[in-house]
């Protein structure tokens, strides 16, 4: 789960990590009495999960009642979109916070390092742009280190990472505390990701987080339920809240801008067929990871789900039957397609494993399309889309 | 033979009083593997479809002999499960369980004991073919042989072996490593131990999009550390960028992870890379006709 920048700040402050002050709104009224209520030079910032907002337009400047009104109506409601996202996502909210007077912008953050099983924090004296950009530029520019969970975090380590990224000395003590903070944060809130980009310093030589990008565990979830409320904040697939609501996993639902559906059970299977169906010149329009035991009723759910997006124009199912046999995950699938909505004409089923071919038949004695192979389901479920 | 598991090992199933842990023990004994008994704490004493049950992982393997451990416990409780296992002297502990939160994983991978081998979690466990079956895989689908093989998922690590079968082509030992970010056991320990074992001609390697568990596979090779024939197949070519395919860990983000990076990895150290899982029992012919000419 992705934060917004104002709960990922109001994450920060409650941990003791310094933030500028600002309030959120989801109106332009509230907007101006935010600043009735405190004038002075504020930032009025689009509150999304998308990158760019800076470059569309998503963070203007005020300083009262007045002069908040056209940059809280431009920004509400704003699509903002980017080049891996053209659809873009709309700004609900505004965060009005006081502008600071900075003298210059670092980086900071901790992320899960994969190959070393622990923490890693990556810091840099460069920041205010994209981080991959200053390891694209300036490599030497950045600092990483991994932090060994059974030591935990001590001080030095913070003033050694200091030193090293170059930072100015009157600021080694500040960044020491506030990454100890980041660092018993990332573990109580279950982060997978903790980022401070600008870290700024003021001109009177002060540290705060300009900034702030969050992710949060989704299987670490339960622990915390002071984050449900914001678990549907930036939320903008409701076939994704239906798969949940239909028991699948954050993940098992990923919306695709193609046309042909796919269901299959195992994430490596699915990305396995996703990928065969754009090898045959295809588009797929979702992900649809069923699980292992590909379930009657929740393939019944599923296929509601993935045919309910109007761009699908083609169905295809792969399951590889494992420990259930062929036979039966047929009477299943023919269960779960019966009284449904879908036409067997624009789906086709390729079914594999223990008494495959018992399982064709079965669905065949139904007028279901059933293949052997993957590939070949993929060509035709490649056609049906075309039809 | 085989790595990391053999006929010879005892079986301890963590959770078997639940209803998967229960079902799976059935499962495992029926393939052959040695399921000496189960561990629930509180439930010490009672037998479950004649499986001894017994409070502690301790008290386990003092009774059995125990070496080998299966974790069905929810993702709550399971980071706990994995380090008693470890720390009651258990040498191989493969944990199923699929949920838990990451930052359990960071501190108990850091509290592991060193010397115990921990395969998962979030996997499908592990299967040496005609010894013994660890974990969740449908056995009937696996013939013993000489081609090892480990991957990152498990209903396509359950397809791609099925081609093998059926194309005559036998399995040393299969290794689902898991779809999670933090794993106890990566590729390249997989590829150390299949390097060891004589019985073991070349290895298919199943990866994934997200981290960089491939590219450091590719290194192994590329320092002669893994020096048998291998072949790779990526999943995931065409998922976007920061979207999490199924898999905890099956995410490109910041442009690291990328099939792309992964299939030129293998590419460079002339690991041939399927296009799809059909043309896997092919490519294994091949490279085991090279080799066998060289």
């Amino acid at each position: 789960m992705r934060l917004l920048e104002y709960q990922g700040k109001e994450l920060f402050a409650k941990a003791g990590i310094p933030v500028p002050k600002g309030r959120v709104t989801a109106s332009v009224d509230e907007a101006v009495t935010i600043m009735r209520e405190a004038p002075a030079p504020s930032v009025v910032k689009a509150q999304v999960l998308i990158g760019g907002r800076g470059k569309a337009g998503g963070i203007k400047f005020c300083s009262n009642a007045e002069d908040v009104k056209e940059p809280a109506r431009a920004i509400l409601g704003m699509r903002i979109a980017n080049a891996q996202n053209p659809q873009g996502e709309v700004a609900k909210r505004v965060w009005i916070e006081q502008r600071l007077d900075i003298d210059k912008e670092m980086y900071l953050s901790i992320t899960v390092d994969r190959a070393s099983k622990r923490p890693i924090v990556i810091a840099s004296s460069v920041g205010g742009m994209d981080i991959e950009e200053v390891a694209h530029t300036n490599p030497g520019a950045i600092v990483k280190r991994t932090i060994d969970p059974a030591t935990g975090y001590w001080p030095y380590i913070g003033r050694s990472i200091a030193k090293e990224a170059a930072m100015p000395l009157g600021v080694m003590a500040q960044f020491s505390s506030i990454l100890g903070k980041l660092y018993d944060l990332f573990f109580s809130a279950g982060a997978l990701l903790l980022e401070i980009n600008p870290l700024a310093i003021t001109k009177d030589g002060k540290l705060i987080a300009s900034d702030a990008k969050v992710e949060i565990d989704d299987n670490g979830l339960f622990r915390h339920p002071e984050f449900d409320a914001w678990k549907t904040a930036g939320e903008e697939d409701p076939l994704k809240a239906r798969a949940v609501k239909a028991g699948l996993g954050e993940n098992n639902y990923v919306g695709l801008s193609g046309d042909v559906g796919i269901i299959g059970n195992g994430a490596g299977l699915v990305m396995a067929t996703l990928d065969a169906v754009t090898s045959a010149g295809g588009k797929p329009a979702n992900f649809l990871d069923v699980g292992g035991g590909a379930r009657a009723d929740l393939m019944r759910d599923a296929v509601d789900i993935v045919t309910s997006n109007p761009n699908v124009k083609s169905l295809f199912i792969n399951i590889f039957g494992g420990i259930t046999r062929g036979d039966e995950v047929a009477n299943g699938l023919v269960a779960a397609l019966q009284g449904g909505s879908w036409s067997t004409d624009k789906l086709v089923i390729r079914l594999t494993g223990t008494n495959e071919k018992e399982g064709r038949a079965v669905l065949e004695q139904h007028g279901i399309a059933a293949v052997e192979t993957m590939n070949e389901g993929a060509r035709v479920a490649v056609d049906l889309a075309k039809k | 033979m085989s790595i990391y598991l053999n006929a010879d090992n005892k079986v301890i199933v963590q959770g078997i009083t639940g209803r998967e842990g229960l079902y799976h023990a059935n499962r495992m004994n029926a393939y052959g593997t040695k399921v000496a008994g189960g561990v629930t704490p509180g439930k010490g004493g009672q037998t479950v479809d004649g499986f001894a049950v017994f409070d502690t992982v301790s008290e386990a393997k003092a009774k059995t002999g125990a070496t080998t451990s299966v974790i069905f416990v929810p993702p709550p409780f399971a980071a706990d499960a994995i380090l008693e296992a470890a720390n009651a002297g258990i040498e191989l502990v493969v944990c199923i369980t699929e949920g838990i939160p990451v930052h359990d994983m960071l501190k108990a991978v850091a509290a592991l004991p060193p010397g115990v081998r921990l395969v998962g979690p979030n996997c499908p466990g592990l299967v040496s073919p005609g010894q013994a079956l660890v974990g969740i895989m449908p056995g009937h689908v696996f013939q013993p042989g000489a081609v090892g093989l480990v991957s990152r998922s498990g209903t396509l690590t359950y397809e791609i072996v099925d081609l093998l079968t059926r194309a005559g082509i036998g399995q040393s030992t299969c290794v689902g490593i898991g779809g999670d970010p933090i794993i106890g056991t990566v590729f390249t320990d997989c590829l150390r131990a299949f390097e060891k074992d004589e019985h073991t001609r070349a290895v298919v390697i199943v990866g994934e999009i997200g981290g960089t568990d491939e590219e450091d596979a590719a290194k192994l090779i590329a320092t002669r550390e893994f020096t048998k024939p291998a072949v790779a197949f990526i999943g995931g070519r065409s998922a976007p960028e920061g979207k999490r395919m199924g898999h905890a860990g099956a995410i490109v983000s910041g442009g690291t992870g990328t099939a792309q990076a992964k299939v030129e990895a293998f590419g460079a150290v002339n690991v041939p890379v399927a296009d799809s899982p059909a043309q896997i029992p092919a490519l294994v012919e091949r490279i085991l006709a090279k080799a066998g000419r060289a």
